[in-house]
């Protein structure tokens, strides 16, 4: 799932608050379950936001409403937004970037959009993917090194690797940790050969994947 | 002389280092080298150290090789991919700035601009890897150069790294790579520095022990904790605190590795980290005179 995380307030504010009517709109899919842009999440944004305006002198109305994915067109067609002046978003990047192109009307984030991740436990989710489009996973023993690893290198933990940890000193070393997952699975001879130069091209040049187009299908 | 053919020779290797200055006053650096002259084989400028902004590297050493001096090119991967890196390279080949050190290098955030975008497009194994298709005499993707460098590279490696396994592993790496010299991170521990060389000697590389001279207790115990790879023994540590002059004190532990383990490796790379003007002391109290006599 993609993890999402609120934009501090005053940051919503000073986008949203020059418009009279916002339109509060979340996404009941990722957003959602990542206790980001969900029911709850919309409502508690919607009350904060309506007691900021009434403490001050702007008088901008707040008014919540959900979508079931921000990023598809048969949900998004049901969204009325007729009079309203802005749309504020609680959903993904692409939930807000999609927004903007079909409503009139200016569309701003209400969250950061962090990563592809996997909850850890309640509340709390770990970066699992960058969405890299040329995927290592299987030489790696399922440990990305473009999302974990802080430098995003490719052939084993750098000098800053301390007692296991990473020089970050925010998570694990995912190279300690891929190198001990494949001497696990009984492939520790596989880390001599990682460590090719990563084709960024996949990613530089795929803005959009159509199935249906001549150049569809698996490559 | 080269770095090259001072390993060629078979000499006892000695090398240290400069950064550049943050600025275009490179007195300072000047000063610091040309002092050291006569000392040592080769000076490494470091690139961008601690991911702080300072003059180019390749600027610094091709000062330093007007001055006579040879120069080590550290290169990393931290804000050039890999077009950039192999263009500086050739750069400075151009230069006959040709002797290298390949380093991943530290995260942008550690450093003064931490909002920058981190590259890491290579990593050291895979400037290694470019530094050998260059001198093959094409570029990483195989098309032919106009003129072929012929450089030097090395790497560095962390004899004390905890986890070891891994860094050992991606030490074959940089040898397989083609890395003809390695320069360890701080070494205090000589058995576990000669249990490391009995892992390397049977790679064909050579190894410059890495020397950073401690001044205090203060110092020793600040670099066990805070920077990684560094495992200064508490006896090492006790020697420093009872001592009236902890500066001449460290210089003594510097030297005293220094003899202990010199048959073992094939030369030191003393990291002055802004005294070296200590770099001749600690060489005269190791017993190594100057270079080429
Ligand atoms: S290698 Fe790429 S696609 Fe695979 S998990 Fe990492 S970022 Fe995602
Ligand atoms: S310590 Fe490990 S995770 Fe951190 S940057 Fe280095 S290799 Fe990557």
């Amino acid at each position: 799932m993609i993890v999402l995380r609120l934009k501090p307030i005053a940051d919503i504010r000073s986008m949203v608050e020059r418009h009279a009517r916002v339109l509060v709109v979340g996404c009941n899919t990722c957003a959602a379950v990542s206790l980001a842009g969900g029911e709850t999440e919309v409502e508690t944004l919607v009350e904060t936001l309506r007691l900021g305006a009434s403490r001050s002198a702007c008088q901008t109305e707040y008014t919540g409403a959900m979508i079931q994915r921000q990023c598809e067109p048969e949900f998004v067609d049901k969204l009325e937004a007729g009079g309203y002046d802005a749309v504020l978003s609680l959903g993904c990047g692409a939930g807000v970037a999609f927004l903007a192109n079909t409503e009139s009307v200016p569309v701003y984030p209400a969250l950061d959009t962090l990563f592809i991740g996997a909850a850890k436990g309640h509340a709390s989710w770990q970066a699992e993917c960058s969405a890299c489009g040329s995927c290592v996973l299987g030489e790696t023993a399922g440990i990305c090194p473009t999302t974990r690893c802080a430098k995003g290198i490719m052939n084993g933990p750098c000098g800053g690797v301390k007692d296991g940890r990473c020089e970050l000193g925010d998570r694990d070393c995912a190279w300690v940790q891929i190198y001990d997952r494949l001497d696990e699975q009984g492939r520790g001879d596989d880390f001599d050969g990682l460590g090719s130069t990563k084709d960024n091209s996949v990613n530089s040049m795929t803005c959009e994947w159509d199935m249906n187009a001549d150049s569809g299908g698996s490559k | 002389m080269t770095l090259k053919d001072a390993f060629e020779r078979g000499e006892f290797v000695v090398t240290s280092e400069v950064g550049p200055p943050k600025g275009i006053d490179i007195a300072e650096m000047m000063h610091a080298a040309e002092n050291m002259k006569s000392r040592v084989h080769a000076v490494n400028v470091t690139d961008n150290q601690a991911a702080v902004m300072r003059l180019s590297t390749i600027a610094a050493c091709i000062h330093l090789k007007q001055a006579g001096l040879e120069p080590v090119l550290q290169v990393t991967g931290r804000d050039r991919n890999r077009l950039a890196i192999q263009s500086d390279l050739l750069g400075a080949a151009s230069f006959g700035v040709t002797t290298v050190l390949a380093l991943t290098g530290d995260h942008v955030v550690v450093g003064d601009h931490k909002q920058a975008k981190p590259v890491f497009d290579l990593d050291s194994v895979q400037i290694l890897d470019a530094v050998a298709a260059l001198n093959a005499g094409t570029d990483l993707m195989g098309n032919d150069l106009k003129g072929a460098p012929e450089i030097f590279a090395g790497a560095v490696v962390t004899p004390d790294s905890n986890p070891i396994r891994p860094q050992l592993a991606k030490f074959d790496k940089k040898v397989r790579a083609g890395a003809k010299y390695f320069q360890t991170q701080a070494v205090y521990d000589k058995d576990s520095f000669l249990r490391f060389m009995e892992h390397a000697r049977c790679r064909g590389a050579k190894v410059l022990a890495g020397i950073v001279v401690l001044r205090s207790a203060r110092m020793a115990r600040f670099m066990n904790k805070n920077i990684p790879g560094i495992a200064v023994p508490p006896e090492l540590i006790n020697e420093l605190e009872a001592s009236k002059e902890p500066e001449a004190t460290g210089i003594e532990i510097a030297a005293r590795f220094i003899r202990d383990t010199r048959d073992a490796c094939d030369g030191v790379h003393i990291m002055a980290v802004g005294a070296e003007h200590l770099v001749p002391k600690v060489l005269d109290a190791a017993g190594i005179g100057e270079v080429g006599q």
